[in-house]
């Protein structure tokens, strides 16, 4: 698509408000061969049911239909894995039905959710996701997910998804970073925080205390990148209990839990990076009509929309999710976001696509430490945290619950949970894993807005969720 | 006796010969660390897919015969009529009308040049392209799309002025008959089985 009719563009409205009222996941990892995908679901059900200080049977009676995203049948080699996970949950006869949008599921899970609610079809929907990546040796395992291109035009050329984000990554790095080795180097800064980040999350199964140069050390994948820019692969599971503004009453009354309004919209563009073809730049809130006028003669390169440095489908994600939340400016109006790190490059990418930074500028987010929970060059809380969960390279990537874990994570922070929850000793000890020594709690004091982008191939579906807190929402109903 | 699955169309049905499926027995997966008691079992898999390539597939016979076909739309009421679509899509995204197949060789040949490109040292199982994979995405003039492709000689650059090569001997019939060289690139070096 080049040009938008006025129908597309229409800005999504809500039928009545929609509420998250609790969430939970299982401990992530590479493998779990002592646990079948329903005792991972049933973990991340209870603790959702634990948040609300309700029995898993208690909150269940108030679910009405259920969304389960699971993107790869393959890997489980089971159809229908859905139809298992409902039934073992013991929610038939109920309404379910499975979502598969690539790594966006989590997220597309989310979206379905909240339009049942939205709609008024259901009061409260339960909306759970996982993958099970542990069934195929690694190898195996980047062929599978390389079945996500298109199978005659890109899979047969090496199977593997790197090599699809790593082209961008050279021409983002040629255009925007302009081949400077310190491009790269903030690239890697971005590996060294989200390892960071994990060292302090239970369920993360990524934790490193490594440097920028580990990273350029790490062997190559992909040239640019290496291994230390890439997503973790994971076996786990996220859930969400989204409900209208009754029931989130009723469900909340006796917890610590807030109900938080929910807004999700959604993007996408080619899956083939092939099929891209110039247009205009979808222009968000806080952004100008002639802001991209010069964009090619200050980038030589760049001038091509969104070329290969963009992902389209989360500017039309941000740009619907924005003017339907009432948020005019993203660094303004969010206290804490989580993005979809893939790579290290597509976390700078993202950074333009929803407007934190303009285009060709992505990389000032992380150079100005406005990314981190602790700016390191002020001492003074960052601007706008970002993935203090570790994401998709220090926490996690079990392709059909990240959007959801997530979520998870962004709504700690809005209910003042955070330390809480990922400083709980049973927890650590649970799971098997060590507290580190210097455990860091990561709450972002006073969070009353947050945003998580939920992302597929190379960009094909996007999702932004955004969560606030009911006494801290931008536009008046 | 074994052999591999072969298919062929008569009266737009498959006829199919051969085996489809290797029958490989389950193995049990047991935990060493307790007393080797039962975690799971292997669940081997070998199957053969029949797949159509439809309306593409004059794009990857040509590719076997030396030619690089793409599409036109030619639909006089569509907004962005003579847009030229190389991947080669049957219908045109915007009118959704049938487009034109068209010959776009001599275009590749004069052309085409490097938009970007990635050196991959890993792949997924059942690669069967040569490591590093030089994978270059193509722009040629007057096409609105960019290429994946992967560069057969040399070292990839932005703004490369490439040339394609076709598997014409021996040819595999997917995409990878088609690959790319820096222009100017002698016969004699070009990977067995390939000609311009």
């Amino acid at each position: 698509m080049i040009k938008f009719s006025k129908q597309q563009l229409k800005v999504p409205k809500l039928m009545r408000p929609v509420y998250l009222v609790t969430a939970g996941q299982s401990k992530f990892d590479r493998a779990m061969p002592d646990k079948r995908t329903e005792e991972l679901c049933i973990d991340a059900f209870t603790m959702a049911a634990d948040l609300l200080n309700m029995s898993p049977a208690e909150l269940k009676r108030y679910i009405h239909t259920c969304y389960y995203g699971h993107f790869a049948d393959h890997f489980g080699d089971q159809l229908l894995g859905e139809a298992v996970i409902h039934d073992r949950l013991g929610l038939d006869p109920l309404g379910n039905a499975g979502i598969k949008t690539g790594g966006a599921t989590g997220g597309s899970t989310l979206w379905e959710a909240m339009k049942t609610v939205a709609s008024g079809y259901s009061d409260c929907v339960l909306a759970m996701g996982w993958e099970r990546m542990d069934e195929v040796p690694t190898d195996e395992g980047n062929f599978l997910i390389s079945c996500a291109a298109d199978k005659d035009w890109e899979s047969p050329l090496g199977h593997i998804y790197t090599g699809y984000y790593a082209v961008m990554a050279q021409k983002y790095w040629q255009v925007f970073g302009k081949a400077e080795d310190s491009f790269r180097r903030t690239l890697a800064e971005i590996s060294v925080k989200h390892h960071n980040y994990a060292r302090f999350n239970p369920f993360a199964h990524g934790p490193m205390k490594i440097t920028v140069e580990d990273v350029l050390k790490s062997p190559v994948i992909a040239d640019p990148l290496r291994a230390l820019d890439a997503c973790l692969m994971s076996v786990g599971a996220a859930c969400a209990i989204v409900c209208d503004e009754d029931t989130a009453v009723r469900l909340t009354k006796n917890s610590k839990n807030t109900p938080l309004r929910l807004y999700v919209a959604a993007g996408s563009h080619t899956l083939r990076p092939a099929d891209r073809r110039d247009m205009e730049i979808p222009l968000l809130p806080n952004e100008t009509e002639d802001q991209y006028k010069n964009l090619g003669k200050e980038f030589p390169g760049g001038e091509r929309y969104p070329g290969f440095t963009g992902f389209l489908g989360a500017r039309m994600a941000a740009w619907y999710g924005y003017r339907m939340a009432g948020i005019t400016d993203p660094m303004e109006d969010l206290d804490v976001i989580e993005l979809h790190d893939a790579f290290t490059i597509s976390d700078v990418q993202t950074y333009e696509d929803i407007g934190l930074r303009p285009y060709g500028c992505g990389r000032d987010f992380v150079e100005s430490g406005d990314c981190y929970h602790i700016n390191p060059k002020t001492k003074k809380p960052g601007r706008l945290p970002s993935n203090l969960s570790g994401g998709l390279i220090g926490c996690m990537h079990a392709v059909g619950a990240t959007g959801i874990m997530q979520t998870f994570e962004i709504a700690t922070h809005l209910w003042n949970r955070w330390a809480e929850i990922h400083g709980d000793e049973k927890l650590w000890k649970k799971f098997n894993r060590k507290k580190p020594s210097d455990w860091t709690d990561l709450q972002v004091k006073g969070a009353k807005r947050a945003l998580a982008i939920s992302h597929a191939g190379v960009g094909s579906h996007v999702t932004a969720t955004i969560l606030m807190h009911p006494d801290h929402l931008l536009i008046k109903e | 006796m074994s052999m591999f699955g072969q298919v062929y169309v008569k009266n737009n049905q498959y006829k199919l010969k051969g085996n489809f499926h290797h029958l490989t027995p389950n193995m049990p997966i047991r935990n060493a660390d307790d007393g080797w008691r039962l975690m799971g079992v292997t669940n081997p898999r070998d199957m053969t897919y029949i797949h159509s390539y439809g309306g593409e597939a004059i794009f990857f016979e040509s590719l076997s015969q030396g030619k690089l076909m793409a599409t036109r739309c030619d639909n006089k009421k569509c907004e962005y009529k003579g847009s030229i679509y190389q991947p080669f899509r049957i219908y045109c995204p915007d009118c959704l009308s049938r487009m034109t197949v068209i010959d776009m060789t001599d275009v590749a040949k004069k052309t085409s040049k490097v938009h970007t490109f990635m050196v991959c040292e890993r792949s997924g199982a059942f690669n069967s392209l040569d490591k590093p994979i030089k994978f270059i995405n193509v722009e040629f003039d007057g096409v609105c799309t960019i290429l994946m492709s992967y560069l057969a000689v040399g070292e990839p650059k932005i703004g490369m002025k490439v040339v394609p090569i076709f598997q014409k001997l021996n040819p595999t019939y997917t995409i990878q008959d088609l690959a790319w060289v820096p222009k100017g690139t002698k016969a004699s070096e070009l990977p067995q089985g390939f000609s311009f």
